[in-house]
């Protein structure tokens, strides 16, 4: 790993002042966790686009996936680069800012301005670290739902994310029915699989193996496990690609060379490419917050609360759903949103489910699909017109 | 399959209920608390209504409404095969049903999405098996049972989802097909039935008299049935079966559970 060389600069600490609206909770409101700890004073760091009608029926929460932040549509404060969903929402993009007033939160357990590991607790002043409650998608939901309490928001018009975002938007047509008119969770499952877990397992052990981890305290030292992370992070990209996806980007082809070194540099462009998305990752992201965020999706199982039966986490829901997979995802393959859909349609929902044929693997959501986005816009301007929405 | 079907609007109001088979001995009664097969007033006319779709045009498909007319206001409806969902926009629109579909065409799902349609990629052969009993008051299932893989089995589903039933499926009992393999010793390619053999999607083809006798066999009740001719006329009620079977080129089944 000699090539994981640390980039200079270090990331601006965005975990108490995020450079994004913030909204700070004291003592007297608690965010009670699943895992029985209660954390107060907390906060949760959000952006916003768009402008709130007056009958405030035009919100649309997106939930943000495992590495992603609120930062959908605008330019990254700490990499510069464009907003991760800025092919979606905008301007007359399928989630139309001109007409939707558009939120994302980051998540709890997160780096970028919410309460998470990086944090400083508020008891000793220093960083959470592993001190750090464990939380669940429940509990980002749980926050999620006190923000737009604090907004004013009493229900939404659509929630709608992708992978770990898209069981956020599973999670809340189960724990607000009433408060979600239409639901689009995309390339996700109502459960982790086993699969998964061991890939976030392996992403987990690389971090703790790093000897800057120093037992999740590395704030306090100056130091932070980069090598670790990055690893984490390389092992995980290879997950979000498929393998004819990685042929056609890459193929067998040298990086910057005609033939092999005979040494572990990088000779494949496939090295080059896995070990910048490592280097770059490190630069954004607090590795306790991957420990922690992995973790959250690990635990997700959503029929676990409903008796092991997931219809009935949607039993007498009356949330228009939309599902989208894809064809190349093997991480939350289509068989996992069809596992939803008929849970859903056990529990006689309104669900429309599109497959949608893409060889970019679990990516494909947030890259250029245009049968996404017709999926998206089609089913969002029908339920507009449903709920009165000019 | 919806493509196969392209039945020229003719008269709004055919009246053509069988009221008892012969031969076979089947009995084909009413449908409870129906006192004609098309029901309602003007509204079942063949104009269009404002939340038709473009494509669409300006006139409903007479086979759909044959099938709308047999669907009871307001019931929960699953449209196995629903294409551009114009037969799903036609119930909601004009029956207030609670419909929702099953398309294998991608584009199709996407189309019926922005109608605000509720339907789901799949695929009648491997779907029907995931939805729970007694999910609808009916599961149509329009000219699509021939090209099932397991047209017994998606039909004991669709009556097992479903109270009620409708299929609708293209005759190959009808006189130009017997022709064409009786005496010209060929496979039958009409207006209807494009494809030709070795690229047809039609893998089961039935005669009405067979679908009547699986009906038989799997207990379903004959409701009400309905013949078309080449022109998209109905085919008169009071002919015999074997009639039926000569010059109907297509067949509307109303379905129940015994």
């Amino acid at each position: 790993m000699a090539q994981l060389q640390p980039v200079a600069t270090e990331p601006l600490n965005q975990a108490d002042d995020p450079s994004s609206p913030v909204e700070r909770f004291g003592t007297d409101e608690p965010l009670p966790l699943d895992a029985g700890a209660v954390l107060a004073p907390w906060q949760i760091a959000y952006q916003s686009y768009g402008t709130l009608n007056a009958a405030r029926s035009n919100a649309v929460l997106v939930c943000h996936a495992l590495t992603g932040d609120q930062h959908v549509a605008n330019a990254h404060p700490v990499t510069g680069k464009p907003g991760w969903w800025d092919t979606l929402v905008g301007p007359d993009l399928p989630l139309d800012t001109e007409r939707y007033f558009v939120i994302c939160a980051n998540v709890v357990g997160g780096c970028m301005g919410t309460t998470g590991p990086a944090s400083t607790n508020p008891e000793t002043g220093r960083p959470w670290g592993t001190d750090f409650p464990l939380v669940t998608i429940r509990d980002m939901v749980r926050s999620q739902a006190m923000l737009l309490d604090r907004l004013g928001i009493e229900s939404l018009f659509c929630v709608i994310g992708g992978s770990m975002g898209g069981m956020q938007v599973l999670q809340w047509a189960a724990s607000y029915p009433d408060r979600v008119f239409a639901a689009m969770p995309v390339a996700t499952g109502a459960r982790h699989s086993a699969q998964n877990i061991a890939f976030h397992e392996v992403g987990r052990q690389a971090v703790m193996a790093d000897p800057d981890w120093r037992g999740g305290r590395y704030y306090e030292h100056g130091v932070r496990p980069r090598k670790g992370l990055a690893v984490a992070r390389m092992g995980g990209h290879i997950t979000y690609l498929s393998e004819t996806a990685l042929h056609r980007k890459f193929g067998r082809r040298f990086q910057d060379r005609e033939a092999p070194t005979f040494t572990f540099d990088a000779d494949f462009q496939i090295e080059s490419y896995l070990r910048h998305q490592g280097i770059t990752f490190v630069e954004r992201f607090d590795a306790n917050s991957y420990l922690y965020v992995t973790r959250a999706m690990d635990y997700f199982e959503l029929a676990a609360d409903y008796g092991g039966v997931l219809a009935e986490a949607f039993r007498g829901t009356k949330t228009r759903f939309c599902l989208i997979s894809f064809t190349s995802d093997w991480l939350f393959p289509t068989r996992d949103s069809r596992a939803t859909m008929h849970a859903l349609n056990a529990a006689g929902a309104s669900v429309g489910f599109v497959e949608i044929e893409s060889d970019k693997g679990h990516d494909a959501f947030l890259l250029d699909e245009p049968g996404m986005f017709t999926a998206v816009r089609g089913f969002l301007d029908a339920a507009a017109r449903a709920r009165g929405i000019a | 399959m919806s493509e196969a079907v392209r039945l020229r609007p003719s008269r709004a109001r055919p009246s053509f209920e069988r009221e008892r088979a012969d031969g076979d001995g089947e009995s084909i009664g009413r449908p409870q608390g129906a006192s004609s097969t098309l029901r309602g007033g003007g509204g079942n006319g063949l104009g269009p209504t404002p939340a038709e779709s473009p494509e669409r045009g300006g006139e409903s498909r007479l086979d759909l409404l044959l099938v709308a007319d047999m669907v009871e206001p307001g019931s929960r409806v699953l449209d196995v095969g629903c294409g551009d969902g114009a037969l799903l926009a036609l119930l909601r629109d004009r029956r207030q049903v609670d419909g929702r579909g099953i398309e294998i065409s991608r584009e199709n799902v996407s189309r019926c999405l922005a109608k605000g349609l509720p339907v789901i990629q799949g695929d009648a052969d491997t779907d029907l098996a995931d939805y729970p009993n007694d999910a609808f008051d009916y599961v149509i299932l329009s000219q699509t049972i021939q090209a099932t893989r397991q047209p017994r089995a998606v039909l004991e589903n669709l009556l097992r989802i479903g109270q009620r039933a409708i299929v609708s499926f293209p005759n190959f009992g009808h006189w130009r097909i017997r022709y064409d393999i009786g005496l010209r010793g060929r496979m039958p390619t009409t207006e209807n039935l494009p494809h030709s053999w070795y690229e047809t999607p039609n893998i089961h083809f039935c005669t009405i008299r067979d679908f009547v006798g699986l009906c038989r066999d799997i207990g379903a009740k004959m409701e009400k049935a309905i013949a078309l001719n080449a022109g998209g006329q109905p085919v008169r009620v009071t002919m015999p079966w074997w009639v039926w079977n000569l010059f109907g080129e297509q067949a509307v089944f109303l379905l129940r559970r015994r």
